[in-house]
């Protein structure tokens, strides 16, 4: 047990360092910062200042534990285009990121829920087969076209919610949050529908088939036959066990959410890391895209551990596996 | 002697072959889908409309000297306030036929689909084959690549391509090779799935009689690979290529819209769309609206195929 945990943080380490040996051959070798951030006009002496202010005058090793250095402390130096430190602007959008994952992974994860149960429970209902039908072609549509479809119908024609940016947002030490102000709230509607709907087929397509599977067993009948009223049966017997695959299903998903939010984020022009990353590429910023790939990383690789982690605590089979 | 009509054996065979397949479980699934059929119809109308683009469209939208700014947005088959002339679809704000550069789009972006799926195929194949029949030290390093490269979602994997590439091309090759490095980050991005099915199957295939009795004959390592167990493993992966059409077609479509695709110069649907996006405000709906359908439609048919095609060869859900 202890040798498997062991086993899974030192693989979660090396691929980091992959990761990092990945960022780090971007700094060094793509393109020249300097010409990048000097206009035309510029003197030797520009050049040579600046090449010494970004440290690229130092010998490859030198950047490299530099490099290092700084990724372990969360420094990856000045962006090439907006002249500040990475660090500064990353935190500065995080947490707009971070409210809308974390409420379209509610958002997801509720009627996902929700929708799953019922369409198991009146399956061959027509409002099942509809919502079943619609799923499916819902998971095939690109999601800047459902942004831009629910941009349409809600801002242009009904013009009930705003198109883009976050509203009004109140400051809290370090943090923004677009909760406390109604156009705050109003602006998370719609880019949080179009993150997690993707999430939202998946997670009902998943609690439908585990509930269809549940519902047949001995126990179910057993509960049925003891007289306990349907609903209770549904939710109380049947949904509790459908629940393990869908933790881990969410949990794996969360790393998907932040992906995805660079699209959602620049189709509603959301201030977010996403926005910003993209941004980056456009502008081949490779400190900020070094930055937000080590980011995500942590993040996924972190998941994934947790995830097999939980596993082990949660399925006992696997334990004994381990130990044998 | 009964006197039946003798045919030339090659017509026979022809025939045969074509009624085979019409007869064979996969044909017989296919007839009785007609999920499948309309979407390979509208999958084959949208192929043969990209490769006969230049002969259907009525304008040609990248030569200058057939535009005219004053044909700038007409309305789908209005006339012109200026010019009285009309077009089918409508124009965009520099007068650009839409019917036009949806059909140039969808040429790019079919190939783009193509190619990409094309090059993680040949990729994932090869290397699955070396990590299924090589084994050893080989095969670890490729299956932990493809796991690390698996933790990350396949869109992020080829933003991250795209944008390297871009800073190490120069500034003004950039949008001539843009479509190449597309290709490239897209099927970087996918020969994953390719590689792990090919491997495992390999892996199946390498310990049968026939593999034993190759090598037995003294055929090379890489002979055996090609020419033995290649063709043995090669039917799911037709399945996986057709799912990961759609997707590398969808994946190419949202690179293009975030900015980081086929350029200006070359758009393809994604990029129609990302310039129609501008339009939505001011009521030019018809730039955005005929772009997105196409999309649309080409993505969803490839989708359904791609079920349809998984189902029909799989004989565990029959």
């Amino acid at each position: 047990m202890l040798n498997y945990i062991i086993r899974r943080v030192l693989q979660s380490v090396l691929v980091l360092l992959v990761v990092g040996l990945v960022a780090f051959a971007m700094f060094r070798f793509v393109g020249d910062p300097v010409d990048n951030m000097l206009g035309q006009e510029r003197t030797m002496e520009d050049v040579e200042r600046l090449r010494e202010q970004l440290g690229l005058d130092q010998s490859f090793v030198v950047q490299y534990y530099r490099f290092l250095e700084g990724a372990v402390q969360g420094e990856f130096g000045i962006s090439y285009r907006q002249g500040r430190q990475v660090s500064e602007i990353i935190a500065e959008r995080i947490p707009a990121t971070l409210e809308l994952a974390a409420v379209s992974g509610v958002f997801a994860l509720v009627l996902g829920i929700g929708l799953g149960v019922f369409t198991a429970i009146r399956r061959d209902g027509f409002a099942s087969n509809a919502i079943m039908t619609l799923s499916l072609i819902g998971v095939s549509l690109p999601t800047f076209l459902i942004g831009i479809l629910l941009i349409y119908l809600f801002s242009v024609e009904l013009g009930w919610l705003p198109s883009f940016g976050r509203g009004e947002v109140v400051q809290i030490g370090g943090w923004s949050t677009g909760f406390l102000t109604q156009s705050g709230l109003m602006a998370l509607i719609l880019p949080s529908i179009t993150l997690g709907l993707y999430q939202m087929t998946l997670i009902m397509r998943l609690v439908r088939s585990e509930m269809l599977e549940v519902l047949r067993q001995d126990y179910i009948r057993f509960a049925r036959a003891r007289g306990l009223k349907q609903r209770a049966i549904n939710f109380r017997h049947a949904l509790k066990n459908t629940l393990v695959p869908v933790i881990t299903v969410t949990g794996l998903q969360l790393g998907s959410i932040i992906a995805f939010a660079i699209i959602t984020e620049t189709v509603f022009q959301w201030p977010g890391v996403g926005l910003l990353f993209i941004n980056a590429i456009q502008f081949v910023d490779i400190p900020v895209m070094a930055a937000y790939l080590m980011l995500i990383s942590v993040m996924f690789v972190g998941i994934n551990l947790a995830v097999d982690l939980l596993y082990v605590a949660i399925d006992p089979r696997l334990r004994t596996e381990g130990k044998s | 002697m009964t006197d039946t009509p003798i045919t030339p054996p090659e017509k026979a065979r022809a025939r045969s072959r074509l009624y085979m397949a019409w007869d064979s479980d996969v044909g017989y699934s296919f007839r009785h889908s007609p999920v499948a059929m309309v979407s390979l119809f509208v999958t084959l109308l949208l192929v043969l409309a990209a490769v006969f683009s230049p002969l259907i469209a009525p304008h040609d939208p990248f030569n200058p000297a057939t535009l005219n700014l004053m044909n700038g947005f007409t309305p789908p088959g209005e006339a012109n306030a200026f010019t009285g002339e009309s077009f089918l679809l409508g124009t965009d704000d520099q007068g650009r036929d839409v019917f036009s550069t949806i059909l140039y789009g969808l040429r790019i972006s079919l190939f783009v689909g193509f190619a990409a799926v094309l090059f993680a195929m040949v990729l994932g194949i090869s290397l699955g084959l070396l990590a299924g029949y090589v084994g050893g030290w080989t095969e670890t390093i490729i299956m932990r690549v493809a796991d690390v490269q698996l933790t990350f979602p396949a869109i992020l994997v080829a933003m991250l391509i795209f944008g390297v590439a871009k800073g190490i091309t120069p500034i003004e090759y950039r949008d001539q090779v843009a479509i190449w490095v597309l290709i490239i980050a897209i099927g970087l991005s996918d020969w994953v799935q390719f590689a792990r099915v090919v491997r495992g199957a390999t892996l199946v295939e390498k310990s049968k009689e026939y593999v034993q009795a190759a090598r037995l004959i003294g055929r090379t390592p890489l002979a055996i690979m090609v020419r033995h167990i290649l063709p043995n493993v090669l039917s799911p992966v037709l399945v996986i290529a057709t799912i990961s059409l759609a997707l590398a077609i969808i994946a190419e479509a949202t690179l293009s819209f975030l900015g980081v695709g086929a350029p200006p110069t070359q758009p393809s649907l994604g990029t129609l769309i990302r310039i129609g996006q501008g339009f939505l405000f001011s009521g030019e709906w018809w730039i955005l609206f005929f772009p997105a359908c196409t999309l649309l439609a080409l993505a969803l048919a490839v989708n359904l195929l791609g079920d349809w095609l998984r189902d029909a060869l799989n004989p565990r859900l029959r």
